[in-house]
């Protein structure tokens, strides 16, 4: 397969339009929840999760980490858990998996709506429940 | 404006694009399915919180095997395809003649992870039950 040319422009001839900056956007917010995700686990294993949790669980708390996201596991004192820097990382996870989110479902939508209208209105719709979405999770994640 | 197309499903479902084809068509199975699911979630969580009753029963479906299991699904291959994605684009010159490999790479990887994560929650609903 080696024969086959790649015609991708190196980056810095590509110039700065609004899909490049989407493009950027999605890689950068991609490796950044990996960053996230691993966070979560390798704070999960620092509180103790190795013999208290199930791989479901760790995931679950690695996802989001949320004070709801501990309860109902074996963990005795989610103290720890429940700090205000978890209750960060888990807003930033978030927003971070939001925004992410809400461009790749446009995108989605954008390739069976053929009309500008409907493009409009794809846009408005997804980025207005995005909004109250993301109040209604960060809601959950500093009040719970 | 806009595109016109004339292609009916059937033909679409039809078109031969192999791998690459596949794993864009399922990544954004995965991402769409993703995106549903966290939205309902995240608003039943809140019913939950106020103690509206719909919320229970919507977060007691999702602690379900079955749904555990499509929803890991959605989750690792959208997120092994992604990094798949973002590491082809870091180096194009050097990874893209070797795109269809790579996919193939990524495939085996997907099915040791997905099932791992399968074998992990049907045990974990096994130890549940007894």
């Amino acid at each position: 397969m080696s024969h086959l040319k790649s015609r991708a422009l190196p980056i810095s001839k590509r110039g700065l339009s609004f899909e490049m900056f989407m493009w950027a956007f999605t890689r950068a917010t991609a490796l950044g929840m990996y960053g996230f995700i691993l966070l979560g686990v390798i704070g999960a294993l620092i509180m103790g999760a190795q013999h208290n949790m199930t791989f479901v669980e760790v995931l679950r708390w690695a996802l989001i980490t949320n004070p709801g996201h501990v309860e109902s596991t074996q963990i005795a004192d989610v103290t720890p858990w429940v700090s205000s820097f978890w209750r960060l990382i888990a807003s930033g996870m978030l927003l971070t998996a939001g925004s992410h989110g809400v461009h790749g479902v446009i995108v989605i939508l954008d390739d069976y709506l053929p009309k500008d209208n409907q493009r409009n209105w794809n846009r408005y719709l997804n980025m207005g429940i995005f909004g109250l979405v993301a109040l209604a999770g960060l809601y959950i994640i500093w009040t719970a | 404006m806009g595109l016109q197309r004339n292609v009916s499903l059937s033909t679409g479902l039809r078109y031969k694009g192999h791998s690459p084809f596949w794993a864009y068509i399922l990544h954004r199975i995965g991402g769409a399915g993703m995106a549903l699911f966290i939205t309902i979630h995240i608003l039943a969580t809140f019913a939950e919180q106020q103690g509206w009753k719909i919320g229970d029963l919507i977060n007691k479906l999702y602690t379900s095997p079955a749904f555990q299991i499509f929803i890991l699904f959605c989750v690792l291959f959208h997120a092994i395809n992604g990094l798949r994605i973002v590491i082809l684009d870091l180096f194009p010159k050097k990874l893209m003649p070797y795109y269809r490999q790579i996919i193939r790479a990524e495939l085996a990887l997907f099915i040791i992870v997905f099932g791992f994560a399968v074998f992990s929650v049907v045990t974990t609903a096994l130890g549940r039950m007894s």
